[in-house]
């Protein structure tokens, strides 16, 4: 052991930075020259047993440590460990020499229960429990310690001067503990200017490491080496009485905890946010470690070949060019060895053309990287899997092989909460219950489920660990991360609606602003158009169950708004089948839009009003197909958009000579046709009848073969009662004309038609006349008037 | 040259405009220079991006962008590669190529200007014919190509709209990038570039499909994209200013009074270009058009020519609107689409935005 480490503690202290590759290789070297008798480690120590499962042959990092609180699984703190983490070097060195390795830091009883106050007083000193030399200097306002030691130097990045002066100096030249004696003595000045730096707790952790060390030194003597982040190292250094330690530790809160390892992945390395450890470049870090050595040239050739397998041309002469240049860039900006901007600035230089797009895939797939940890079956459970077992027990909904059905009323709070847990578990993929179609009634309030719990299921909710600790974060992230992976518009409508039914309502905001995207970029009007009316549906939906649409309505609307832009230019030059399609498109946000109101959210207004202007475009374009126009005058005219007058001069113009009869049929067939009603219009509207019946009277021979399918499709989908009166009217012919059903008692066509006193009479008639007579006159009826 | 004279030029070159700050900057630049090279690699980045030397001489910013571009031009003039500087018109892709030849070889005019008629003896050598004539082929009688001195002196060539130029002309740089020797058949030589030689392009992206270049040659160079002003003020900046100055040329009403519509259509012009809205909460769809800051002032010079001659002056909403019209819509079917689509979803529901939303309609109807 050297000299210098000799300190007050007589312990070797090793700071380091987490995950920092060069501060891993420098801990291993110490450790193989020093050979102590105990590994001590920063980290909670309820892990102390967990430490064995390290050596496993299924234990593959990046794992993390995971604590939580027993009684409430949201609570809860990770360690995430790289491979290339000091403190991961440490513990495999110590399973491989059969050293013991302890953990030292506070427990995490007592930082979950600083958590739990802290919420009371919106702070977040507690939540970040593995926060060491590195973190603070990215997290912390208050002080930054390794910013001012970079400023100091020079630097306006912290990470880029710690990788130039520590991570970067190759290890084997001289004395191995040396690096740690440099960057102690700047630590020690860094702490003397200030202090704790207003992390108040640190003292607390400090004083906690100081116990377990000199517990550990008691039991080895001076064996004992102690792996933790740099910012520590002075404190702990630092003699100070076991009393004035122990008071420090007097009265903590606590919460009962669990500690389990769980499988981690590169990319939550990668993310700053929340327990992540927030370094940006897991991948170039792993790299770093594990290249024996050349590990510019190594990197750029792995690049090399990855643009290769994107079928991007790199030779090997660009790899050479690319190390040049990343070398001399290096010597240009000052720094000793390339770093991972040069070598991007290298790689978008020489083998990406200047563009940033492979780039991205550069950084994606190696600066960061797919990796995932792997975690031994011996691993004690998951979180999860606990609040699950508890909320089964508080809803009553025993987990059972037997197949079985449930009926839930969600009317019933219970009711709601478990087709809620359902539908949250469906969405993490653990498919406990399938929903059912209802026997009994078909309301919106009624659900069925078919429940079977597969044994399997248990291995599914170990998986869906990694989503959260609970059922319901776990789903909400599960949403969020589907949002964000989701390929089409539909999926993510989707999605949106299994949010609503999940009652996820903190995944929404990111489910719609997915969406929201999603639409923006589609230049599918079909798409829009298919996706408005589920989520129309879906809002309604939503609001039977109470929650919260408000930014649903708002995207509602602005898909609306996008649909209303695009659908006139959509519509020309379609083809027949595309036509028909787009009449579909037509009704559907038709329906959506009447069902959404004239001002679902703020800044939404007039919706009806600017669909009927959209609507009046269509109808008056000629390059628009003949169905969708008809379709557009018809919905304008039930809206009542359109004056009856106005409507009869469009019919009148498009049923002129100069129209090609299949165009003017196929206009029909929007105005008339599809479903229900449509004929109805006909029958009470001499005018318009009369213009039909003008027109298919004076459709040429040779067109009318070309037009009779279309003509057979509208005409056929009416009810036997309306073909028949159709064939009536047309029949006795407009005006005087209509003599040889006078025995009817109809009035005739003056102007004083009574329509409700004819339909009155119509039942007396087809009694009259019997079934067959009627079927007969009705299907002869428009083919017979030409005839 | 005397003072005077250099004073009465429209435009002087570069090295001799910032003559004064490039013999500030070599008196006391103590770092390794490359062969030929009037300054080491540090002090030409340090003379694009400005800065101040340690005599108190301040050193204006030739280039406002991300440092790392400069420093990636500069580093891969040091290892020799040849650079091709990309970007939409209006990045300042020449004026950073002249200002780097100026720094690194003193001379900025060793210029060839790329057209879609550049002869290969624009690039290699022309001959006297008269000379030709009367004493038969020889050194005397040969015209050298800006590119021939450069390599002949071991200075920095320059070679503008490299994608204009037909692409066998184009490909007569492969064997001086590569080989670096021009040979000259006619007389059995050659001339071999001298060590300092080098060579910097400019080409337009949007432009790539006009000669685009071969594999081959693409492969000498190393390609620094130049992008566009990174944020909406240094934008609005820099258009405010080039409109200002083209402005007085015309006698056009001075720039403060349409400052808030030049903001406006740099706004318009941004949130269209990078697909998303400048509170980056709404995803746009992006026109088919570059939609380049030489456009954004293009459109306003264009708008206070109109408030100037037709309107009352001050630059409104319905001068600029005609022009953004112009300028966002390039195909008329796709375009129009992305342009209402940003009307009614952006535009409309903007506070304050109320006329120009009127204007906007109007133009396009």
């Amino acid at each position: 052991m050297s000299d210098g480490k000799e300190g007050a503690g007589g312990a070797l202290l090793l700071g380091v930075r987490h995950h920092g590759p060069g501060s891993a290789r420098a801990v291993r070297a110490v450790l193989e020259e020093a050979r102590p008798g105990v590994v001590l480690i920063e980290g909670p120590p309820e892990a102390d047993a967990l430490v064995p499962l390290a050596a496993e042959e299924d234990m593959r990092p990046p794992v993390a440590l995971l604590a939580h609180a027993v009684d409430e699984p949201g609570r809860s703190a990770f360690w995430p460990l790289a491979g290339f983490s000091p403190e991961w070097a440490a513990i495999r060195w110590a399973v491989e020499h059969g050293v013991p390795a302890r953990f030292i830091d506070l427990p995490a009883a007592h930082t979950l229960a600083w958590e739990r106050d802290d919420e009371d007083e919106g702070e977040d000193g507690g939540t970040e429990p593995a926060a060491g030399a590195g973190d603070p200097a990215g997290t912390d306002v208050r002080v930054d310690p390794l910013g001012v030691l970079a400023a100091a130097a020079g630097y306006d990045d912290a990470e880029r001067w710690w990788e130039d002066v520590v991570e970067h100096r190759g290890v084997g030249k001289g004395d191995p503990v040396a690096p740690f004696t440099a960057l102690e003595e700047a630590m020690t000045a860094l702490r003397e200017e200030y202090g704790s730096g207003g992390h108040e707790r640190d003292l607390v952790r400090e004083a906690h490491m100081r116990l377990r060390i000199r517990a550990a030194q008691r039991e080895c003597g001076n064996g004992v080496a102690v792996v933790c982040g740099a910012w520590h190292v002075p404190a702990l250094r630092r003699r100070t009485t076991v009393a004035a330690d122990r008071a420090l530790l007097k009265g903590l809160p606590k919460v009962r905890t669990d500690m389990t390892w769980v499988p981690w992945t590169h990319r939550r390395l990668s993310r700053a946010s929340g327990y992540g450890a927030g370094i940006d470049s897991p991948g170039w870090y792993g790299h770093l470690f594990d290249a024996p050595d050349r590990p510019v040239e190594r990197w750029l050739t792995k690049v090399a070949g990855l643009l290769r397998a994107e079928d991007m041309i790199v030779s090997s002469a660009h790899v050479i060019e690319a190390v040049r240049l990343a070398e001399t860039l290096a010597a240009m900006r000052g720094r000793p060895l390339p770093g991972l901007s040069e070598t991007t600035d290298a790689v978008r230089a020489v083998m990406c053309e200047g563009s940033d797009v492979p780039l991205a895939l550069v950084h994606d797939r190696l600066v960061v990287g797919d990796v995932l940890g792997e975690v031994p079956a011996t691993a004690p459970a998951v979180p999860l899997q606990r609040d699950l077992t508890r909320i089964q027990r508080r809803l009553r909904l025993r987990p059972e092989a037997a197949e079985r059905e449930l009926e839930l009323d969600l009317r019933k709070e219970t009711d709601a909460e478990r087709s809620r847990l359902l539908h949250r578990l469906r969405l993490l993929g653990i498919g406990w219950g399938e929903p059912a179609v209802s026997r009994g009634s078909t309301g919106t309030f009624r659900e069925t489920w078919r429940l079977r719990w597969e044994p399997e299921l248990s291995v599914r909710v170990a998986e869906a660990g990694v989503w959260g600790t609970t059922v319901l974060a776990a789903a909400t992230a599960r949403a969020e991360a589907d949002a964000v992976t989701a390929r089409g518009l539909a999926e993510v409508t989707g999605l949106a609606e299994h949010c609503l039914l999940a009652g996820l309502s903190e995944a929404l905001p990111t489910v719609m602003r997915i969406l929201a995207d999603r639409a923006a970029l589609d230049a599918d009007v079909g798409h829009l158009a298919q996706a408005l009316p589920a989520l129309v549906r879906s809002l309604r939906y939503g609001d039977v169950r109470g929650t919260d649409t408000a930014s649903l309505a708002g995207v509602a609307a602005g898909l609306a708004e996008r649909v209303f832009v695009g659908l006139p230019p959509a519509c020309a030059a379609l083809d027949a089948d595309a036509a028909e399609e787009m009449r579909g498109h037509v009704d559907a946000v038709h329906g959506a839009v009447g069902l959404l109101g004239d001002a679902p959210a703020a800044g939404h207004g007039q919706l009806r009003g600017r669909w009927q202007s959209v609507l009046r475009t269509l109808a008056a374009r000629d390059t628009v197909p003949g169905v969708v126009r008809g379709r557009s005058v018809r919905l304008l005219l039930d809206d009542g958009g359109l004056a009856r007058d106005e409507a009869a001069r469009l019919m009148g113009l498009v049923l002129s000579p100069g129209t090609p009869p299949a165009d003017a049929a196929a206009w029909i067939e929007g105005f008339v046709g599809g479903g229900p009603g449509g004929g109805l219009l006909l029958v009470h509207d001499e005018r318009l009848l009369g213009l039909v019946d003008a027109w298919l009277t004076g459709v040429p021979a040779e067109a009318f073969t070309d037009v009779l399918p279309l003509l057979r499709r509208t005409f056929s989908a009416y009810e036997p009662g309306v073909r028949r009166t159709l064939g009536e009217l047309v029949r006795r012919g407009p005006g005087t004309r209509g003599s040889a059903l006078a025995v009817s008692g109809l009035p005739g066509f003056g102007p004083g038609l009574d329509i409700g006193r004819a339909d009155a009479v119509l039942p007396v008639v087809r009694l009259l006349l019997g079934p067959h007579g009627n079927e007969k006159t009705a299907d002869a009826g428009p083919a017979g008037a030409t005839a | 040259m005397t003072v005077s004279v250099e004073t009465e030029k429209l435009r002087p070159h570069a090295e001799d405009a910032f003559a004064a700050e490039l013999a500030a900057l070599a008196a006391q630049d103590d770092r390794p220079r490359p062969a030929r090279w009037r300054l080491s690699p540090w002090a030409v980045a340090t003379y694009l991006l400005g800065g101040t030397l340690p005599d108190g001489t301040v050193i204006t910013p030739k280039y406002v962008g991300p440092r790392r571009i400069v420093e990636v031009a500069v580093t891969t003039l040091a290892t020799d590669r040849a650079l091709l500087l990309l970007g939409v018109p209006g990045t300042a892709k020449t004026w950073v190529s002249e200002h780097l030849a100026a720094a690194v070889s003193g001379d900025s005019t060793l210029l060839v200007q790329g057209t879609a008629g550049t002869p290969e003896e624009a690039i290699r050598y022309g001959w006297n014919y008269a000379r030709l004539l009367a004493h038969g082929p020889s050194r005397d009688a040969l015209v050298p190509s800006p590119v021939m001195r450069a390599m002949a002196d071991g200075m920095t060539a320059r070679v503008e709209e490299l994608t204009r130029i037909p692409a066998d002309v184009q490909d007569t740089l492969i064997t001086i990038l590569s080989e670096k020797t021009l040979p000259i058949p006619e007389l059995g030589q050659e001339v071999q570039a001298v060590r300092g030689f080098n060579l910097i392009a400019t080409a337009n992206d949007r432009d790539r499909g006009v000669n685009e270049l071969s594999s081959a040659l693409r492969r000498r160079f190393n390609t620094v994209v130049l992008p566009l002003p990174e944020t909406a003020e240094a934008e609005v900046d820099i258009v405010s200013r080039r409109v200002g100055q083209i402005g007085r040329s015309l006698d056009l009403p001075t720039v403060p009074d349409g400052i808030d519509e030049i903001r406006r259509v740099v706004t318009v012009f941004r949130e269209l270009r990078d697909g998303i809205t400048a509170d980056g909460r709404t995803k746009l769809k992006s026109p088919s058009g570059t939609l380049s800051t030489a456009e954004a002032i293009s459109v306003v010079t264009g708008g206070l020519a109109l408030a100037a001659h037709f309107g009352d002056g001050v630059l409104r909403a319905g001068d600029v609107a005609a022009g953004i019209l112009g300028a966002v819509v390039r195909d008329p079917a796709a375009d129009r689409v992305v342009w209402q689509e940003y009307l009614e979803t952006v535009v409309r529901e903007r506070e304050g935005w109320k006329d120009f939303y009127r204007a906007c309609r109007e133009a396009g109807a």
